[in-house]
């Protein structure tokens, strides 16, 4: 799916723009509602289909049969906890690295970044303007484990001019959560 | 000490004859306790968008440590006169008809010390924020409460300021979207009260502090309608929109006349807000549709759940409009809200402040805010739920 595309029902699916069937009351903003759901499951996978009905306002199968066709459609794509995995104390580095490939005629970025993604080692991966193309993610057990990826799985790949790989230290923030938050409530308990 | 020496009796009149704040006593009680969930708070759970604090930072190290002008920042009310124009319909000239105060508490307290004599009447509705009937009294004015009621949705309508009026009457005071009920008033609502107030000659004062913070409709301001700008003080401030209640910053705009009496007092009582939290206000205004939003997307997901559940238990309850805050009707359980408060604390460790606290209408009532994460929500809405179960049970045993 392409990052930039509206969440509002609308995705990129290879080349052609397909609209996702989602039933809505005809009374109902689209819009505002199909944000609305994401944005509260996007801020807790976890929430209960109880919950999220009271906050919209809807019965609790319509929210179950937008969630279905929202994972049908694969704008859901999964859920994952986020971890701060500084604190479990890891073997584990993480690499940024960021490539210089040669777009190829018919298939541009698309073909070598796809190809590049499917390594269980990248774990992230996305086109990027500027002095590079591509920005990758990559996980290994160790500084050696990841240098001999780059070295052996990536570089030579064909369409890879170069790589810069840098290295993570810490982590503060991950998607959208602080990993060392600030100081609890200091509200007072009652106030007018 | 002497004991001929009664201090008390030397404290000035309207002063002692005030009570305490009712969420005062409550307050006491409710920080001796641990591990309480409070929907008591009548402040935004938000941390102050980081932009803001981060600039307040950036203005500390570079100086902005000294008296302002007494109005407060130019720049500032330059803002302020953008930004209520847009959003509220009203213009105001930046240079002499905008006072940047001390939150909208003291913005209220010049208002009413500007315009009153003693024995001048100031019309108000209840449940209100606690600190309107006092700050009239020690203005030396005359409140006279105009109680709103659940079967109007606490709407204020003309046929009851109609029977609370005389000719004493100087000046009306409003606050919607209201504390405690989270009423609003609609164009209809308020073009009915402008009318009784230009057939009564008053003043109005507006304390619109709520007016970001609306779920079904957007706010409407009485100083869009016509003919009101000109008799009406206009109070608005930063800390519910932006969840910066602690630094303290309100304004009030006003005709030029009026704004140089508030700022007489204002000279001469505060000299002028904080210059720091006037640095953060004018960079609240940059973009206070992005953190605004946000914000009330969130309490619009909460108020739904709220009204939901405890639609489901059974409580009446107004549907919130605006504000963060839920009114419920307990009356059918035969306790006083004080005693419905305090056993629910005791019993079931979640603080909500009784209905009374916001005027003697307000029993049967209790306020629950909103403006706390949906985790402590949830968990408050299964402790009521048990709570009133013991009630019942109570009650029929109490009966058979």
């Amino acid at each position: 799916m392409d990052p930039a595309a509206p969440m509002d029902g609308t995705t990129v699916s290879g080349s052609t723009l397909r609209t996702v069937p989602v039933r809505l009351p005809a009374n109902v903003d689209h819009g505002t509602i199909m944000d609305e759901l994401l944005k509260i499951l996007a801020n807790n996978a976890l929430e209960s289909r109880e919950t999220i009905a009271r906050m919209l306002n809807l019965p609790v199968a319509e929210v179950e049969a937008r969630i279905a066709e929202y994972e049908r459609a694969g704008i859901i794509r999964g859920y994952q906890a986020i971890l701060n995995e500084d604190q479990l104390g890891l073997d584990k580095v993480t690499a940024v690295i960021e490539v210089k490939v040669t777009p190829q005629r018919e298939g541009g970025f698309d073909r070598i970044a796809e190809r590049i993604s499917r390594f269980p080692e990248v774990r992230s991966a996305y086109l990027m303007s500027g002095a590079y193309d591509l920005l990758l993610f990559v996980e290994g057990r160790n500084l050696r484990e990841v240098a001999a990826f780059v070295s052996e799985k990536l570089a030579p790949l064909e369409g890879v001019l170069s790589t810069a790989t840098h290295f993570m230290l810490k982590t503060y923030k991950h998607l959208g959560v602080l990993m060392h938050p600030e100081t609890p409530d200091e509200r007072l308990a009652v106030s007018p | 000490m002497n004991d001929s020496l009664s201090l008390r009796d030397r404290i000035a009149r309207q002063v002692r004859e005030i009570p305490r704040s009712g969420i005062r006593d409550f307050f006491d009680i409710v920080s001796t306790m641990r591990d309480v969930i409070s929907l008591s708070i009548g402040e935004p759970d938000f941390d102050t968008p980081w932009h803001v604090r981060e600039s307040t930072v950036f203005a500390l190290e570079r100086g902005a440590t000294h008296y302002t002008s007494n109005l407060g920042y130019l720049e500032l009310r330059r803002a302020l006169s953008r930004y209520v124009a847009r959003q509220f319909g009203a213009e105001y000239n930046p240079e002499n008809e905008i006072l940047v105060t001390v939150g909208v508490s003291e913005a209220l307290d010049l208002a009413l010390r500007a315009l009153i004599n003693p024995g001048d009447e100031v019309l108000y509705h209840e449940p209100c924020y606690v600190s309107y009937r006092a700050l009239i009294l020690f203005a030396h004015g005359v409140p006279v409460a105009v109680e709103t009621r659940p079967e109007d949705g606490f709407r204020l309508t003309r046929a009851m300021l109609e029977a609370r009026v005389s000719p004493r009457t100087k000046v009306l005071l409003l606050n919607f979207p209201n504390n405690p009920t989270g009423a609003i008033l609609d164009q209809r609502d308020l073009e009915a009260i402008a009318a009784f107030v230009r057939e009564h000659d008053l003043l109005v004062i507006t304390d619109e502090i709520y007016a970001e913070l609306t779920y079904d409709q957007p706010h409407v301001s009485l100083v869009s309608l016509p003919g009101m700008r000109d008799r009406t003080i206009f109070l608005h401030g930063f800390s519910k929109a932006w969840a910066m209640t602690g630094f303290r910053l309100g304004y009030a705009c006003a005709p030029a006349e009026l704004t140089e009496a508030m700022m007489k007092i204002h000279q001469y009582t505060m000299l002028c807000a904080s210059s720091l939290s006037q640095k953060a206000a004018l960079e609240a205004l940059s973009r206070p549709e992005q953190d605004v939003r946000e914000m009330v997307d969130e309490y619009r997901r909460r108020r739904n759940f709220i009204a939901s559940a405890l639609a489901d238990l059974g409580l009446p309850c107004t549907r919130p409009r605006g504000a963060f805050y839920a009114f419920p009707d307990i009356r059918r359980f035969g306790l006083s809200s004080k005693d419905f408060a305090l056993r629910f604390l005791r019993e079931e460790k979640v603080a909500v402040v009784p209905g009374t606290a916001f005027g003697a209408c307000g029993e049967g009532f209790l306020r629950c805010a909103y403006a706390t994460g949906m985790e402590q929500l949830k968990e408050a809405m299964r402790r009521l739920g048990r709570f009133l179960q013991r009630l019942e049970t109570e009650k029929t045993a109490g009966t058979s």
